[in-house]
């Protein structure tokens, strides 16, 4: 596998945008500081999810369900005596897991069908923690550690950077290229080859893995846990309207859409505490109509456009 | 004229829907090298039986099997990977994708699977074979129809397989196109690949086929060579009606 010149610049640039972002701490400003971590981890979760959905159009809503699964591995296994960065893996483990069993069980479904599981399986799981719960006769679990939001913002982006060296290296390979051709007409990807149910487990356990790193590096945030925080269908639909608005075409796409998104919604739950989930929904549908393919989609045909005026100038 | 091995061979290759029986009973044989029509009326099942074969559909009984081993339990995929490629009755190319991408796909993932600098050199060569090398980098929505259709063509044979399966090739075509389709399989054939084809245009039927295979109401009607299946009176009758024959 060999490198080209844009890819060393692809890779240089990203490393020096890192950088820059892994110096925000530094300001020692606490709300930045706050901002950044919703910002990075809005990143990893919708580029990771945009990794499985972008190519294959199967919109998941169960962010949230593999996001509370690894917040409570870490709760749980604090608890009980493990040390923290021994959870990380396990909760990795678990995503994994639990995202090849959806996918052997739903994806063989077409698309509506597969929205309708991902978001019964969060609320199915919410359920069962909640029950789990009330037996064992706590509501929550307290998650107290000496890891500091200035960790939890680096580990976050360390995450980041994982994310897109895989995301950037399965476009690459055969499985980035068979994901591709499944998006693009799953019965020519068929009868090409390709198996294509073993292709989209693959990437929705790469995408439910990273989801639960996720929920693991933010529950020391937490401090206090619950069902209802941890495994929020909010969180599912963010991510998703974020990868939309930042497009699922490129990988930097969702971040396209992150960004600004974040700072809208802090803005929103900050002027209309109460109206939040309504803002939620008419955003979503301005998104829809006005931006089918999010950002990415905007910057490529104005690309284009220029192209074009330049050829008949 | 059954001269070389046999590369695929239907027994009782039987498929229901319901009620209704679209396939009903099908014996044949393929061998090495040879060029096999299906032909037979709309609706007499030739398309299903091409699905039997690809793996679309599954056999609801009867086997098939790819040079005696069979294959009719396996999915599409595995069937593909195995060497039986195919062309779709309308045209199925990846949108997203340019001509040289379409092809690619063949390559990677067929029967011999290819990567890298390598997948690309094969898809190109698999364009030139069939007259495309010039659009390797258009956009497929900008081609022609007949253009698609080679996109098609060269994806499956990107792959190499070991039976070749077009549906309906020669389909749509106009007269000029027509005449560069039926050469371009020709030339197919005269590199010794083995293809079934199902195929309304009798010209590209006389020109092409070794051996028919005629299907009525899901019924192996007849079966030799081309003359032979096109002077048989019930041929005639399942094509023309009673009244012609």
């Amino acid at each position: 596998m060999s490198l080209t010149k844009r890819d060393w610049q692809s890779i240089t640039l990203s490393a020096v945008l890192l950088a820059v972002a892994a110096c925000l701490p530094l300001t020692g400003d606490a709300y930045m500081l706050s901002i950044g971590i919703t910002i990075a981890m809005y990143a990893v979760l919708a580029t990771s999810w945009a990794l499985f959905s972008g190519p294959t159009h199967y919109i998941s809503l169960a962010t949230a369900a593999f996001f509370g699964l690894g917040t409570y591995t870490t709760a749980i296994g604090i608890e009980n005596g493990l040390n923290y960065w021994v959870t990380l893996p396990i909760a990795a483990i678990l995503g994994a897991v639990l995202a090849a069993l959806v996918g052997l069980a739903t994806l063989r479904l077409s698309g509506v069908y597969f929205v309708i599981f991902t978001l019964g399986l969060a609320e199915l799981v919410r359920q069962v923690v909640t029950w789990g719960q009330n037996v064992s006769g706590q509501k929550g679990l307290y998650v107290l550690t000496d890891i500091t939001e200035v960790h939890i913002y680096w580990q976050l982006l360390v995450l980041a950077a994982i994310v897109y060296l895989t995301g950037w290296a399965i476009g690459r390979s055969r499985l980035g290229f068979a994901l591709r051709i499944i998006g693009d007409d799953e019965e020519v990807a068929r009868h090409s080859g390709i198996n294509t149910s073993r292709a989209k487990i693959l990437l929705f356990m790469v995408s439910g893995a990273t989801a639960a790193v996720v929920g693991s590096m933010l529950a020391p945030r937490y401090i206090y846990i619950e069902p209802a925080l941890a495994f929020t269908p909010m969180l599912s639909f963010l991510v998703v309207i974020m990868a939309l608005l930042g497009g699922t075409g490129r990988l930097w796409g969702p971040l396209v859409g992150v960004i600004p998104f974040t700072l809208l919604w802090e803005a929103i739950s900050a002027s209309f505490p109460n109206q939040t989930t309504l803002l939620l929904g008419l955003s979503f549908l301005v998104i829809v109509y006005l931006l089918p393919r999010g950002f990415v989609g905007l910057i490529e045909s104005g690309k284009r456009k220029m192209r074009e005026r330049e050829a008949f100038a | 004229m059954t001269t070389g091995p046999t590369v695929l061979s239907l027994r009782g290759a039987t498929k229901r829907f319901g009620g209704l029986v679209a396939v009903n009973d099908m014996d044949f044989d393929v061998t090495e090298h040879e060029v096999l029509g299906l032909i037979g009326p709309n609706g007499s099942g030739k398309s299903t039986t091409l699905n039997l074969i690809s793996g679309a559909l599954k056999p609801t009984e009867g086997t098939i099997s790819l040079r005696g081993t069979p294959i009719s339990h396996l999915s599409a995929a595995d069937i593909a990977r195995r060497g039986i490629a195919r062309t779709f009755q309308l045209v199925r190319l990846l949108p997203s994708m340019t001509v040289l991408e379409n092809v690619r796909a063949g390559a990677v993932f067929g029967h011999r699977r290819r990567w890298g600098a390598e997948a690309d050199a094969h898809a190109l060569r698999m364009l030139a074979l069939v007259g495309l090398d010039r659009r390797a980098n258009a956009h497929v929505g900008e081609l022609t129809y007949i253009d698609t259709k080679r996109v098609e063509l060269a994806r499956v044979l990107a792959s190499e397989p070991k039976v070749l399966l077009l549906d309906e090739w020669l389909a749509g075509l106009n007269p000029t196109e027509l005449e560069e389709g039926i050469t371009l399989i020709k030339r197919l054939r005269d590199e010794g690949r083995t293809i079934i084809l199902v195929e309304h245009v009798m010209d590209a039927i006389r020109s092409l086929c070794d051996r028919c295979v005629v299907m009525s109401t899901g019924l192996k009607i007849a079966e030799g060579t081309p003359e032979q299946v096109l002077s048989d009176p019930e041929v005639i009758r399942a094509y023309l009606g009673d009244d012609d024959a």
